[in-house]
């Protein structure tokens, strides 16, 4: 009845230029099958009975394709790929300190190595790990055929508690001494520490293999290493001593910001992380007298590994296009068929020429705010999000798919499988929920304005937050106009420095959403294809940053909203976030201020008081999420606020950042405050900004075959801000 | 706490020819209690024909999937969230809704 994807893919790089190459990553689920493969340029997401409009483009690509199934290897750890130093150890002490926060794995049960060389597919090596109970265990085995052993305390860890653990074996006398010993801390607990002896067969040491933190090998599969037995859970300060000294030290503190791990002994035993662990983590020795971890780096020496982390999936290519010199720029797709299965869009943008021509309006995508929305779980996992949707949660086969396949990682909106929030996403992985159909939010609303522009004859080029990210301010300077997404949410400071610089320079901006320039990001820089966020503080947050991880590892910077951090989005946009509702929408009415002489290019033709009563996201313009003027925030003194919604329904709240105490009447029928501005103002270099305020926004345009007054009046806009006739601050104005 | 008084259908009826408000606080206050008690929380809408069907599903926990009701099958979201809601009132206050 339900039927879901069964090829998958994603695109290498995202934002490519005509003459170059992208590759497309491609696997099949459920085996090998055959799989049809085209590339379309996406004028319009599926908004109407029909679907979504594309343009096809011919490419070398196109057709019938033999696939296989690509593995995806989910979990985060630590290797150390210095197999001759484990080998031959016949006495050993494994030592760390730890705190699980899955104890144990559920729905089902079975170990979590906190350090080893344990390799599945030999039935070697040796592992100090949790057993399926959650118990202090050892396991080690010789292989070639010969049983291996382990010994448990038997007893289980608390989730989120503090131990130093142990064993110290000796394989040759056949003796393991295991000791799990609880920590202080403030919340008192009657365990108490715990040692046992305990007996295996004596047996030779095991063969060489690499060692891991968190993981152990399951073997290999088309020449790739293949790990099993994920620790969820905290490591601090893990160690090796082997006969009599030390064999490894492993200064987890150390190059936090990058995936290298340290090893302080004289065997240089260095490793690296897999699946981007989250570090800049507490360790068992922080006393919150430092929040941030580089100026406390002893306090900050554990790594948090997930069972659910994926960072580069490192799928084989299997497709590959140069894209011709002539290609407009334009959001584009790999669309991916195979029998039985619904299709599977693999998004990619095809920006302009470099060096070459360009429109004179440029849309942003809002690639970020893609990214960390990207593989969405939460609307499907129990909880009362029906409660602030207003409406029952609604997903489709390929959202579905996700709740099959935990490996292909979750989004920033979710928790991981112990329950803390997942501050790292990528792009380096299928991408279920990034698409012209299903969720109609993100690039599928975005579609409405591309559609809007292509209807209307406006030529555009398609930038991304990525190339903004890395390029700044000059990406954007050949262009007149920048039309942002509807819902520019998560927000580098590369990527607000370029649109300052940008409109100080005399550009334009229209920005044609709701909630956007809202949390700090970072890309890590050494971990390409990353987005990092931590939900600190305040705001409308998915999940709640621990407490003393509110740095980003990747770049040290302060996580959290921009709004609390100097920088409020209203400085930028004149508007900022202040409620939200997913029901039914509303409508704006025009104030005074739309006749101010300032706006009246705005207005032209348009006739009506009531703005988008009506449109594809709950049935008006100014719905989903609503941002506000507000000086207090930074919104400019100058402004116009031109039109301002009301009538919201009782699903829209304030958001609790606009709360500083709880209080009644806070929705859309009671509360004033609970609406979207429309706002302009001039910059004083020559450009200006109009604002929408509502993600809802775009999903009007089409109306009526694109005759009505949201289109009316966002044409109005863009043919003025595309007239390079600087705009004049009104303190300037002759009077 | 506030509990659903069943006699009031009226509010059902308000709900039905308006689903996705606004709605009166009454039924806005059905509402919080239908959407929020605990094991009326955890339905899920499920697109299986887009712009033409949808099937109710039930949120699982650990990660697990969702587990589908493929009957009824509705052909609008206001009929789907109309047997949600009387599923929801039949559920809480014991009383099968008959309007």
């Amino acid at each position: 009845m339900l039927a879901m994807p069964r090829v998958l893919g994603y695109a290498d790089p995202l934002s490519v230029a005509p003459g170059e190459t992208i590759r497309f990553m491609v696997g099949t689920l459920d085996g090998p099958r055959r799989y049809r493969a085209e590339v379309v340029r996406v004028v319009c997401g599926d908004t109407g009975p029909g679907g979504p409009k594309t343009v096809r483009v011919p490419t070398p690509v196109d057709g019938e394709h033999q696939g296989t199934p690509q593995h995806l290897d989910a979990g985060s750890y630590v290797i150390v790929e210095r197999p001759d130093a484990f080998a031959g150890l016949r006495r050993f002490t494994l030592e760390a300190i730890i705190q699980p926060t899955r104890v144990p794995v559920r729905p089902t049960a079975r170990p979590q190595v906190i350090m080893g060389t344990w390799a599945e597919d030999a039935r070697a090596g040796f592992a100090l790990m949790l057993d399926e109970a959650g118990a202090l265990a050892v396991l080690a085995g010789a292989g070639g055929g010969r049983e291996p052993a382990s010994a448990t305390t038997g007893v289980p860890l608390t989730p989120r508690r503090w131990y130093q653990v142990g064993a110290v074996v000796d394989l040759a006398a056949g003796t393991v001494t295991l000791s799990q010993t609880p920590l202080a801390e403030h919340t008192p607990s009657a365990e108490r520490p715990l040692t046992m002896d305990a007996r295996i067969p004596p047996m030779a040491p095991p063969p060489a293999g690499a060692f891991f933190l968190a993981a152990a090998r399951r073997g290999t599969e088309d020449g790739r290493l293949r790990t099993m037995w994920h620790f969820n859970g905290k490591i601090d300060r893990p160690r090796v001593v082997g006969d009599e000294a030390p064999l490894a030290v492993w200064d987890l503190a150390a190059d936090i910001a990058g995936d290298r791990v340290t090893d302080r002994s004289t065997h240089a035993l260095h490793g690296r992380t897999v699946n981007a662990p989250k570090r800049a983590v507490t360790g068992h020795n922080w006393d919150g007298s430092e929040m941030d971890w580089r100026r406390a780096p002893e306090q900050y020496g554990a790594i948090h590994f997930h069972d659910d982390d994926l960072h580069d999936a490192a799928w084989r290519p299997s497709l590959r296009w140069t894209v011709p010199a002539d290609t407009r720029s334009g959001v584009y797709a790999l669309r991916l068929e195979a029998e039985g299965g619904p299709e599977f869009w693999v998004v990619f943008y095809v920006r302009p020429p470099r060096n070459g021509p360009r429109a004179r309006a440029a849309f942003l995508a809002s690639t970020a705010t893609y990214l960390a929305y990207s593989n969405y779980r939460a609307r499907m996992r129990p909880g009362p999000s029906e409660l602030y949707i207003g409406a029952l949660p609604m997903v489709d086969g390929t959202d579905i798919l996700l709740m099959h396949h935990p490996e292909l990682g979750g989004s920033s909106y979710d928790t991981h499988s112990d329950g803390s929030g997942v501050c790292h996403v990528s792009r380096l992985r299928p991408i279920v929920n990034t698409r012209p159909t299903g969720w109609l939010w993100n690039l599928f609303l975005d579609f409405c304005l591309l559609d809007w522009l292509e209807a209307t004859g406006q030529p555009y080029d398609v930038v991304t937050d990525d190339d903004l990210h890395a390029e700044g301010a000059d990406l954007l300077a050949p262009y007149t106009v920048v039309l942002t997404g509807c819902h520019p949410e998560y927000y580098s400071r590369e990527m607000l420095d370029a649109l300052e610089r940008y409109l100080g320079r005399g550009g334009r901006l229209m920005y044609m959403g709701g909630n956007g320039f809202y949390w700090r990001v970072s890309y890590p820089p050494a971990q390409p294809g990353l987005l990092e966020v931590r939900r600190a503080e305040d705001g409308t947050r998915a999940w709640v940053e621990a407490v003393g991880e509110y740095y980003h590892s990747s770049t040290g910077e302060y996580g959290g909203l921009w709004r609390r951090q100097g920088r409020p989005p209203n400085m930028l946009a004149g508007v900022g976030f202040v409620a939200q509702g997913f029901d039914r929408s509303s409508y704006y009415r025009r104030t005074g201020a739309s006749r101010d002489p300032r706006v009246t290019f705005m207005f032209e033709g348009v006739a009506d008081e009531v703005l988008g009563d009506f449109g594809h996201s709950g049935s008006g313009a100014a719905g989903l999420e609503l941002d506000a003027f507000s000086t207090g925030l930074g919104s400019p003194a100058h402004a116009l606020v031109v039109a301002t919604s009301e009538d919201h329904s009782n699903a829209f709240q304030l958001v609790n950042e606009e709360m500083n105490v709880s209080f009644a009447g806070a929705d859309g029928r009671f509360s004033p405050a609970v609406r979207a501005d429309i706002v302009f103002f001039e910059h004083p270099g020559g450009g200006a900004v109009f604002s929408t305020g509502s993600i809802a926004y775009v999903g009007s345009l089409d109306h009526n075959g694109y005759d009505n007054n949201i289109a009316r009046l966002t044409g109005n806009v863009l043919r003025r801000f595309l007239d390079a006739t600087p705009f004049v601050m009104p303190s300037a104005r002759p009077a | 706490m506030f509990t659903i008084d069943p006699r009031r259908t009226d509010l059902a009826l308000e709900f039905k020819g308006r689903p996705f408000g606004p709605h009166s606080p009454e039924l806005q206050a059905v509402l919080n209690v239908l959407r929020g008690s605990r094991h009326c929380q955890n339905l899920l809408l499920v697109c299986v024909k887009p712009h033409a069907e949808w099937v109710l599903a039930e949120k699982q926990p650990d990660g697990l999937p969702p587990r589908l009701f493929s009957d009824p099958v509705f052909s609008s979201r206001e009929e789907a969230e109309w047997h949600a809601f009387r599923l929801r009132w039949e559920a809480v206050t014991g009383e099968r809704l008959t309007v």
